[in-house]
């Protein structure tokens, strides 16, 4: 091997066999854990590379999750912002309503082949539990969400949604009663029950090798994006938008452009009443690297080390971590990460709504908030594509309360 | 001779088995801790191990959780919990203390930073629950620079390829957790942790304690039959939570704590 095989790396290779993207990722996990994660390493490698399980997979995502998602024009959005074309992604016309279904679809896969009988999920915004509550009804499995008390309260629809699928909902009252939490207990369930338990984790995160997993079944948004804008334009576009909560929606939409160093990326945080105000969910922007949840990544910590509470408008970017990857492509600059506050996402979910006749997702609407600023200062014959991650049914409840209305 | 091998020599010579009772650090307050580690040694301890809060407790259940909880509305933080240690040591400077948390406190000190402090402190060994030999690479280094003994855990899980690597850099003793699951499960299987403990004297000469799911003098005097020492962690936290709210809940806690111990100490020697 030459020198230059070094440099002919590409970025798409991460991360290594140890899960590491740089200094972040990895398995900082219990011992009991190892093991099983193990087992789900060599399930995973096999798999991806087995075409009947490929080919079952790519069946469900279109007949099933209904894929491919549209890539839309949004042509008076674009108009109005007076800027670069704007193109959306459609996670929010999956079944389901938003982007988690093509993770869960596959690892339910996995689970399936691995013969686990039980299912378990965390989640945030109710979104990915729904999605898993969803996968484990087709399969008749037993499934078990863990979800704050906090987010309970907040999203209460999606609560009744997973309930209705047959799900068990239990309600974590430990920490600060949200995703961390729900995470925390999600783990401390499949310590105590891994012989016939899969852990669906619903976001890039966690120990590897779940943020590749999960990322590579997030992909398919990147790759069908690559495919469309080709069909609509003839080339890349030059931006990608996504936003950040465990970062899943956006690497699923950067991965496949990683390596095409003309297309630049953004990744929006949760900047909640401001990041001057430590009250975020920030931590790509405002935190600093430490160990949660199985990983080396960005978090949002105290001097001692200790995660501190976050807040977001937006239950599914309340969260003090990040994907290991994200933290990676920061740090070598491939990938720009940015803030926006409730308030600037509430009056992009307005407008979207209102231009486009599309209600994005809280969280989506990070995204949306960030394309508002970035549009305005490239041409008109730029392009960005931005991933609109889920549909905002499940935050009306939400916004008619800031807006103050009572049904 | 660090403090933790000769106190199992001591232990060994004059075959007995080691009693290793854990305690948060600053639960159900700062104020507690140097006295109950005192009294805890009074009444049998031969080993102490201290909980460092963590607000992440991944690997504990409900009792260790509500631990941390409590500990934290205090603060107490790593650099606490060192100078609490520090205090103990000017009136013990025999009976070996080892730390068990999780990794980031000790990653925002720094490891290299942490380590010394700790040496500085009389601290003696090290377990970190969420870090594998796999990414052990410069931390242990870094432990045993400053004479610290990284404790490892091995599960019923472990295989015994990974055993014999995790055995490459542990020293001190090794812990055996005895269930799969978190801190505070009951359902323990003496028969079964005998058989595993039979495999793990394969791999190494190190001693090995076992943890999770000691609840009693019975327990404890089951699971040291087999093993060089017994931890014993939720059943004495639960005495902590009884009593934390109380105002003269401090007496009443070391009172409690030590009545069981003396009475798993007596089992033991038995
Ligand atoms: C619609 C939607 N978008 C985005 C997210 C954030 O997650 P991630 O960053 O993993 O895409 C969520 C999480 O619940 C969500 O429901």
């Amino acid at each position: 091997m030459t020198s230059d095989s070094q440099t002919e790396k590409k970025l798409s290779d991460m991360p290594d066999d140890k899960g590491h993207f740089g200094q972040y990722g990895g398995m900082f996990v219990p011992e009991t854990l190892m093991e099983p994660l193990e087992e789900l390493k060599q399930a995973y490698f096999n798999y991806m590379q087995d075409q009947e399980f490929l080919n079952e997979l790519d069946n469900d995502l279109k007949n099933y999750v209904g894929r491919p998602s549209p890539l839309y024009f949004a042509e008076r959005l674009s108009r109005e912002l007076g800027g670069a074309k704007i193109y959306l992604k459609r996670e929010d016309l999956n079944h389901t309503g938003a982007h988690k279904v093509n993770n869960t679809v596959g690892q339910m896969l996995l689970a399936k082949r691995m013969g686990k009988t039980r299912i378990i999920a965390e989640t945030g915004a109710g979104q990915h539990g729904v999605a898993t509550a969803t996968v484990a009804a087709r399969l008749g499995l037993e499934c078990v969400v863990y979800m704050g008390a906090e987010d309970i309260q907040r999203q209460a629809l999606n609560v009744y949604r997973m309930k209705l699928l047959g799900a068990r909902v239990v309600s974590v009252e430990s920490g600060s009663r949200t995703l961390k939490d729900a995470l925390n207990e999600a783990m401390r369930d499949w310590v105590t029950n891994i012989d016939k338990t899969f852990y669906i984790i619903g976001t890039a995160a966690g120990p590897h090798p779940y943020p590749a997993l999960v990322r590579d079944f997030q992909a398919i948004i990147g790759r069908e994006t690559r495919q469309q804008i080709m069909e609509h334009e003839g080339r890349l576009p030059d931006a990608l938008v996504a936003c950040i909560g465990g970062g899943s929606n956006a690497i699923g939409l950067f991965y496949p452009f990683v390596d095409d160093h003309d297309v630049s990326m953004y990744g929006v945080e949760a900047a909640g009443h401001g990041l001057e105000t430590g009250e975020h969910a920030a931590p790509l922007c405002a935190g600093k690297p430490g160990v949660l949840h199985g990983n080396r990544t960005y978090l949002m910590e105290d001097r001692h080390g200790q995660i501190i509470p976050t807040h977001s408008v937006s239950a599914g970017l309340d969260y003090p971590g990040v994907g290991p990857e994200h933290s990676w492509l920061k740090d070598i600059g491939r990938a720009n990460y940015v803030a926006v506050t409730d308030e600037e996402a509430l009056s992009a979910f307005h407008e979207l709504t209102q231009v486009e006749g599309i209600m994005p997702a809280l969280e989506s609407s990070h995204a949306i908030a960030y394309v508002k600023k970035l549009a305005p200062t490239m041409d008109k014959e730029q392009i960005i594509v931005v991933n609109l991650s889920g549909r905002g049914d499940k935050d009306i409840h939400t916004v008619a309360t800031i807006d103050g209305i009572e049904f | 001779m660090s403090r933790i091998k000769g106190c199992f020599a001591q232990l060994k010579e004059q075959h007995k088995k080691a009693l290793i009772p854990y305690v948060a650090a600053g639960d159900p307050n700062p104020d507690i801790t140097v006295d109950l580690m005192h009294a805890m040694v009074a009444s049998g301890a031969d080993i102490i191990e201290l909980g460092v809060p963590f607000s992440d407790p991944m690997a504990d259940g409900p009792v260790i959780q509500k631990a941390s909880e409590r500990a934290l509305v205090y603060g107490t933080s790593l650099s606490d919990v060192l100078a609490m240690i520090k205090v103990f040591r000017e009136q013990d400077n025999s009976t070996p203390v080892v730390l068990m948390g999780y990794l980031n406190p000790i990653e925002i000190m720094g490891y290299e930073t942490f380590a010394k402090a700790a040496q500085d402190a009389g601290v003696d060994g090290v377990l970190t629950v969420d870090i594998p030999p796999e990414e052990a690479d410069d931390y242990v280094p870094a432990l045993k620079a400053h004479a610290l003994d990284p404790i490892f855990l091995l599960s019923p899980t472990t295989t015994k390829e990974r055993m014999r690597h995790i055995c490459e850099y542990a020293s001190g003793f090794i812990y055996y957790v005895s269930v799969k699951g978190v801190t505070g499960t009951s359902a323990l299987d003496t028969s079964e942790v005998a058989q595993r403990l039979k495999i793990i004297n394969e791999v190494t000469d190190l001693p090995v304690g076992v943890g999770f799911g000691i609840k009693n003098a019975e327990t404890a005097a089951a699971i040291g039959k087999v093993s060089e020492a017994v931890v014993v962690g939720s059943a004495l936290v639960n005495l902590v939570e009884q009593n934390a709210h109380d105002t003269l809940g401090n007496d009443k806690i070391i009172k409690d704590i030590s009545q069981v111990l003396l009475s798993m100490r007596a089992a033991l020697d038995a």
